[in-house]
């Protein structure tokens, strides 16, 4: 459990970290879609240049990054072999039934590669140099719009940072309960299927008693200390937009533009 | 059953930014029959050491002999069940470990992992819940719906029922009400000398470090740092307060008063022995006085 990379921040003192997480979320978002326009190999080789230098800003080290795209190594292969056997067009190799091998589906499964492994820097970046209480802050910052339409922008950031803060406190009480129940002799990880979900019962009901109890208890202390939300409410942490924002800003929309126009013209 | 550690160091997400030694070369032995207290300070090391105890960790590099088992790090976690039915931890808040339906059949859960038929396990139950004080016509009820102080002498009896040789507690009883408190520690105690347990016991109370423990071990960062008997141990006031460590309160008391310049041979332990050594005190002082 202790291996899962995904949503650890890493604490840095660099110009990623530093940046408003509204614009890291925002400029991710972005190059996640203007991936999907990339159709040669020069816009790949552009974005890579663009994920490499954000890397690098954020001076995280690249080995742990290695570490975000492992788990998902049999996905991106899943991926790839479909392309591989069933994308069509091109010089054909290789034929069997509907399975066929052409030059279009390699050079497809090499695009989806990248793309894969790109995305996933990026996404990684994200959650590695901004910590979850910075995403839920950018995230009701970025909705407050909706506010004019009555969506509840408030309660669902409230919800979202306070998910956000269980979650390693969660997985501590998970391994707990755990080793509570293998030091009363279950053995996890042996037997059937229909054994092992059998052996899922003792840490479920457990652990849902818990995190209702947690839950009651932080309702009331909430409730005993005055809590309201919404309306008249300030916050301890502001967000800042910076001349570093500005910079990756510009960055980000010429890789737009650059990639548009290789794309189009 | 004696358990021995050879040169146990631990590390907790070794070759990531998170790398953190908990365990640090220790070496040292639990014998057989024996009391151990574990004290230390917050992130001294004792949750992972306890780990050890059962082989839910495995060291990083060393041994821990556990009977006549040796757990290195090399161990495949296959065949690990014989050994932790021999050696039962009650964990911190254990009453978080209860899930069944009825309190019978959480406390047969233990029994039956390892091999007893459903009846055998609930005459283990029967016995076991009498054996922490709580009456047989709770079985049948749900563990839910129990008091905390109930709950916990369930969880208890979930541990005793696996019938092991070697019992580990951690903190068991953190949150109870100084009566309960006493009960519990007098059934651990009542278990070492009727049956023959090992107990090693983890606390922050010092007084049941004195009135019940034959062998304390002190850990700081990882390391074992004092190792002997209590009165051993509780011997250097201000070696323990450096630490961050408590001394049981009348060995407090006696260091104040050694102070103001009265003097002890050797600092009291319990409440009995300080009150022996003041009345000695002032008898003394009454035949000098005549």
């Amino acid at each position: 459990m202790n291996k899962l990379l995904f949503g650890r921040y890493i604490p840095q003192d660099s110009f990623v970290h530093h940046m408003d997480p509204r614009a890291k979320l925002v400029l991710s978002f972005l190059y996640v879609i203007v991936i999907f326009f990339a159709n040669n190999w020069w816009i790949y080789l552009l974005m890579t240049l663009v994920a490499i230098l954000s890397i690098w800003a954020s001076k995280i080290n690249f080995k742990l990054f290695v570490d975000g795209i492992l788990p998902l190594v049999w996905i991106i292969a899943f991926t790839m072999l479909i392309q591989v056997f069933f994308g069509t067009g091109g010089h054909l190799y290789w034929q069997w039934g509907i399975f066929s091998i052409t030059s279009l589906g390699i050079l497809n499964a090499a695009y989806i590669f990248v793309r894969f492994t790109l995305i996933i820097l990026i996404s990684t970046l994200l959650t590695l140099s901004t910590s979850p209480i910075q995403i839920s802050d950018a995230i009701e910052s970025l909705l407050k719009p909706l506010a004019k339409i009555h969506f509840p922008v408030y309660e669902v950031a409230l919800m979202l940072s306070i998910a956000l803060r269980f979650v390693p406190t969660l997985m501590d009480e998970t391994e707990a309960i755990m080793n509570a129940q293998r030091a009363r002799g279950v053995d996890f990880g042996t037997g059937n299927i229909v054994n092992r979900i059998k052996k899922i019962i003792p840490i479920l009901i457990p652990l849902f008693m818990s995190a209702f109890n947690r839950a009651e208890d932080l309702a009331t202390a909430m409730e005993a200390r005055g809590y309201q939300g919404g309306a008249g409410r300030t916050k301890y942490r502001l967000l800042k937009w910076g001349t570093r924002d500005t910079i990756a800003t510009l960055i980000y929309l010429l890789m737009t533009m650059i990639v548009f126009a290789l794309r189009f013209f | 059953m004696a358990i021995t550690f050879k040169k146990v160091s631990y590390t907790y997400q070794p070759n990531t930014p998170f790398e953190y030694q908990a365990l640090n070369e220790i070496s040292t032995h639990i014998k057989d029959g024996s009391f151990t207290a574990l004290i230390g300070h917050t992130g001294s090391g004792k949750s992972t050491f306890l780990q050890h105890l059962n082989a839910l960790l495995k060291p990083s590099s060393g041994t821990v002999l556990i009977g006549d088992s040796a757990i290195t790090r090399e161990t495949s976690n296959k065949n690990l069940k014989p050994l932790r039915k021999k050696v039962g931890i009650v964990f911190q808040f254990p009453e978080k470990q209860l899930f069944a339906d009825t309190v019978g059949k959480d406390i047969a859960f233990g029994p039956e992992n390892f091999g007893s038929t459903p009846e055998e396990a609930h005459e283990l139950a029967k016995k076991m819940i009498k054996l922490v004080g709580l009456s047989e016509t709770l079985l049948d009820r749900s563990p839910f719906e129990l008091s905390g102080g109930q709950m916990r002498r369930v969880a208890i009896a979930g541990v005793l029922a696996m019938q092991p040789e070697v019992l580990v507690l951690d903190e068991p009883t953190a949150g109870l009400d100084p009566s309960g408190r006493q009960e519990i520690m007098q059934l651990f105690t009542n278990l070492q000398q009727t049956q023959h347990f090992t107990i090693v016991l983890v606390t922050h109370q010092m007084e049941d470090v004195a009135n019940y423990a034959n062998h304390v071990i002190v850990m700081e960062h990882g390391k074992i740092v004092k190792e002997g008997n209590p009165r051993a141990v509780f011997a250097n006031v201000e070696w323990l307060h450096d630490k961050q460590l408590d001394v049981p309160a009348s060995t407090e008391f006696a260091f104040e008063m050694q102070k103001k310049g009265f003097r002890f041979d050797q600092l009291p332990l319990t409440e009995q022995e300080l009150a022996d050594d003041i009345a000695a005190m002032f008898e003394k002082r009454g035949l000098a006085n005549e």
